[in-house]
């Protein structure tokens, strides 16, 4: 990576989330790192490089999505390391949190390792693994957690699964504790969920199908921070979707807790009506909720209870979409629309853009102490060139991903990703990309 | 003919109805009935026609019913059920819609055990398609089976007090009956323990009771719902016994409904569990005659359907 010219991006308004600094500048890349920032002028441009003129688009730390499913190994068909990576690439992401629930699941550090090799040599960003906190995501025995980040697992969940067993999730977060694990459950009470499929409410009665109660996050979430209290351990609850939820957070908040916690982009931009007659793309886990529980994870982001939003992107293709809305898989696609869908609340005025982008770059790298999500020197190069107001229609057929379960698909979107740059390389470039799918 | 047109090309519930379309169906009904009633029951409408009847929940009383109005009507029926089906080797319902539409059908009739699984396949072929009850969402020939049996015995639907009591939570003839009700000018209650209840019932514009002597007292129309067996014993209720006790029709709660009140269920009936022998053999049942009445409505909803079959 140290061969990669060094790269001037100039004329750019740059937007570091973390300072909340926003303004006109130019950047200097050189070995992978953010060698200079010259806010209001250009740094000089040394022998050989290559200037970039942004011409007033913004330039800011490439996202970091900390929950994304990846096909690989086990699940290829739907999705791979690369076509992850590429997604995100044109979504602006420059890092992923990928998720254990893959075949074989990823409880050892031996498949850590594997993973970090296939990332390397096949992923065009950066991939941190999540490793399992029970062996087999079953719920019963907690996984090496000391050997497993030691091998470079960035933090522990069981994906899709929720430690139901209250005794295995203390033991996990009183163990964590002394080995600095970060634990991120999924919360979902499988006994409240049930034969559930959907938000419980009118509209889920109205079509026949079982809901799942709001309670089967909020007694998981309730029961998890009484542990975080006894155990002292931190904990980032994976994704809250409901206005109960953003109140037990910001309690425990209030309280000291090491808490933090996600939301998904879909719980932020959608809401149950999106389910309409019965579109398999938004059976989404935790399921797409009420409007008032839409509006009041919004606020709460905006307040900073929400720290950080992900794509929870969840590859699935025909054969578990095209089914009864009961019977077909959950998860939808979210990679690539991220940001895009991520601005839509920052046109709306619900976010200033810095306050957006650090719920996507800064803050996550904070929570999982990696250097990146900074527009500053010494940083890591993982950066994204933003048209936030150029308009377009999402056209599921153009998704890098292997699969095509977008919720978005044939949605108005305003805000593009122009290019994307990882440790000092362009990986992708809006323009280049055009011309040669045109070719 | 000089009927009104009926302007859905399938017929996948009641919600999207007008009341309009309704009155069209349960009008035909009426003419289907005296069709049935003659020595000589067929007629030509749907001569040369196909209609599959794609059953993945086994019902015979409503097979039999569609097959019996599609065959009075002249068209070539073809029943084909889950266990003599490839369905159970791992197609797809996408498949196996894929597979029958390739026959060329003109009229599909669907029951299915999951919600919206008709309106899927209703997407993926080119011919009509006909609900039958999918999951707890809907099955609008048992609704409009039940509105024409009340109009005839009673002249209208407008004003009528209607009760409908039990498994409300799991029923898909609550909910088209709901709807169809409300749509024709009934008022409508619905009864039973809130184990049973779906979340935001309220929200349906019907009035909710757990007490059924209050829910039945002045009603003009009592249709009970079958309890299903494995909802019986402590999963939803804690017993038959006290299922029975709280929320069997029996004559006692019946004297408290409107002096004339007529009793309808859906069958096939659980005696002892939601309604006793003594009501649903009794003077004030209609449960035979809501019989009678199924094939003279899927008759008719055929006929609607048939100007809107392919080829045309």
């Amino acid at each position: 990576m140290t061969s990669v010219r060094p790269i001037i991006l100039a004329d750019a308004t740059l937007v570091d989330p973390g300072s909340g600094r926003e303004g006109r500048g130019s950047l200097l890349l050189r070995d992978g790192m953010i060698a200079d920032i010259a806010w209001g002028a250009s740094p000089d441009a040394p022998d050989g490089a290559e200037v970039i003129g942004c011409a007033g688009a913004v330039v800011a730390p490439g996202l970091v999505d900390m929950r994304a499913f990846v096909g690989e190994p086990g699940a290829e068909h739907r999705e791979t390391l690369k076509t992850a990576s590429e997604a995100a690439a044109a979504g602006g992401v420059t890092t992923i949190v990928s998720m254990p629930d893959t075949n074989p699941v990823v409880d050892g550090p031996a498949i850590v390792d594997f993973l970090l090799r296939r990332a390397r040599d096949t992923s065009i960003v950066h991939i941190h693994p999540a490793a399992a906190i029970t062996k087999g995501l079953q719920g019963r025995e907690m996984t090496e957690l000391g050997l497993l980040r030691e091998a470079g697992a960035v933090a522990f969940t069981d994906g899709e699964h929720a430690v139901a067993s209250a005794a295995v999730m203390r033991r996990a977060l009183t163990y964590a504790r002394d080995v600095g694990a970060l634990l991120m459950p999924h919360l979902a009470e499988p006994g409240l969920v049930g034969t559930g499929v959907m938000n419980e409410g009118e509209l889920a009665s109205r079509l026949g199908l079982a809901g799942i109660p709001r309670e089967a996050e909020t007694i998981m979430l309730e029961r998890d921070l009484r542990l975080v209290r006894l155990t002292g351990a931190r904990y980032h609850a994976a994704m809250i979707s409901c206005a109960d939820s953003v109140e037990i957070v910001r309690r425990a908040k209030e309280a000291g807790l090491p808490v933090t916690c996600g939301v998904s982009i879909n719980n932020l931009t959608l809401n149950e009506n999106d389910v309409g007659h019965y579109r398999t793309f938004c059976k989404l886990s935790p399921p797409l909720r009420h409007e008032d529980d839409r509006q009041a994870v919004i606020e709460a982001l905006a307040e900073g209870v929400i720290d950080v939003v992900v794509s929870d992107h969840n590859p699935q293709d025909v054969e578990t979409k095209r089914l009864p809305f009961a019977e077909a898989a959950d998860g939808a696609l979210g990679l690539e629309t991220l940001l895009s869908a991520s601005l839509r609340l920052v046109h709306d005025g619900r976010l200033s853009l810095p306050a957006m982008l650090r719920a996507v770059s800064s803050r996550p790298a904070e929570i999982l102490s990696l250097p990146t999500g900074r527009l500053q020197k010494g940083a890591p190069a993982d950066l994204a060139l933003i048209d936030i107001d150029e308009p377009y229609v999402l056209d599921k057929r153009e998704l890098r991903s292997r699969s095509k379960n977008s919720p978005f698909d044939e949605s108005r979107l305003t805000g593009r990703v122009q290019a994307t740059i990882v440790a000092g390389r362009v990986v992708f470039d809006r323009r280049a990309d055009g011309a040669a799918r045109a070719a | 003919m000089a009927c009104p047109a009926f302007p859905h090309r399938h017929l996948l519930g009641i919600e999207g109805l007008s009341p309009g379309d309704i009155t069209l169906l349960l009008d035909r009904a009426d003419e289907a009935i005296e069709v049935s009633r003659q020595v000589e029951k067929k007629k030509t409408t749907l001569r040369g026609r196909t209609q599959i009847n794609l059953f993945f929940e086994p019902s015979t009383r409503t097979q039999s019913s569609f097959e019996l109005a599609g065959k009075r009507l002249g068209a070539d029926v073809m029943n084909m059920s889950v266990a003599s089906s490839s369905v159970k080797k791992g197609e797809t319902l996408i498949d196996t819609a894929a597979t029958l539409n390739a026959m060329r059908p003109d009229i599909i009739v669907v029951r299915h055990q999951e919600a919206g699984a008709v309106h899927l396949l209703a997407r993926k072929v080119d011919c009509s398609v006909v609900n039958a009850g999918d999951g707890a969402h809907e099955h609008p020939t048992q609704a409009l089976l039940d509105a024409l049996t009340i109009r005839r015995n009673r002249g209208r639907i407008q004003g009528l007090t209607v009760a409908i009591c039990g498994d409300i939570l799991h029923s898909r003839v609550a909910r088209s009956n709901i709807i169809l009700l409300q749509a024709l000018g009934a008022l409508v209650r619905v009864i039973g323990p809130s184990t049973l209840m779906p979340a935001g019932i309220e929200r349906f514009g019907v009035e909710v009771f757990t007490d059924m002597r209050q829910g039945l007292a002045g009603a003009d129309i009592v249709m009970m719902l079958r309890l299903q067996r494995e909802r019986m014993n402590g999963s939803f209720v804690p017993s038959v016994k006290e299922y029975f006790r709280y929320y069997g029709l029996d004559s006692e709660k019946l004297a408290g409904a409107a002096p004339d009140a007529l009793v309808m269920h859906p069958g096939p009936m659980n005696r002892g569990v939601e309604i006793s022998s003594e009501v649903a053999d009794g003077a004030q049942s209609l449960i035979r005659e809501q019989v009678e009445m199924g094939v003279a409505v899927r008759m008719a909803v055929l006929e609607a359907l048939a100007g809107h079959l392919p080829n045309r």
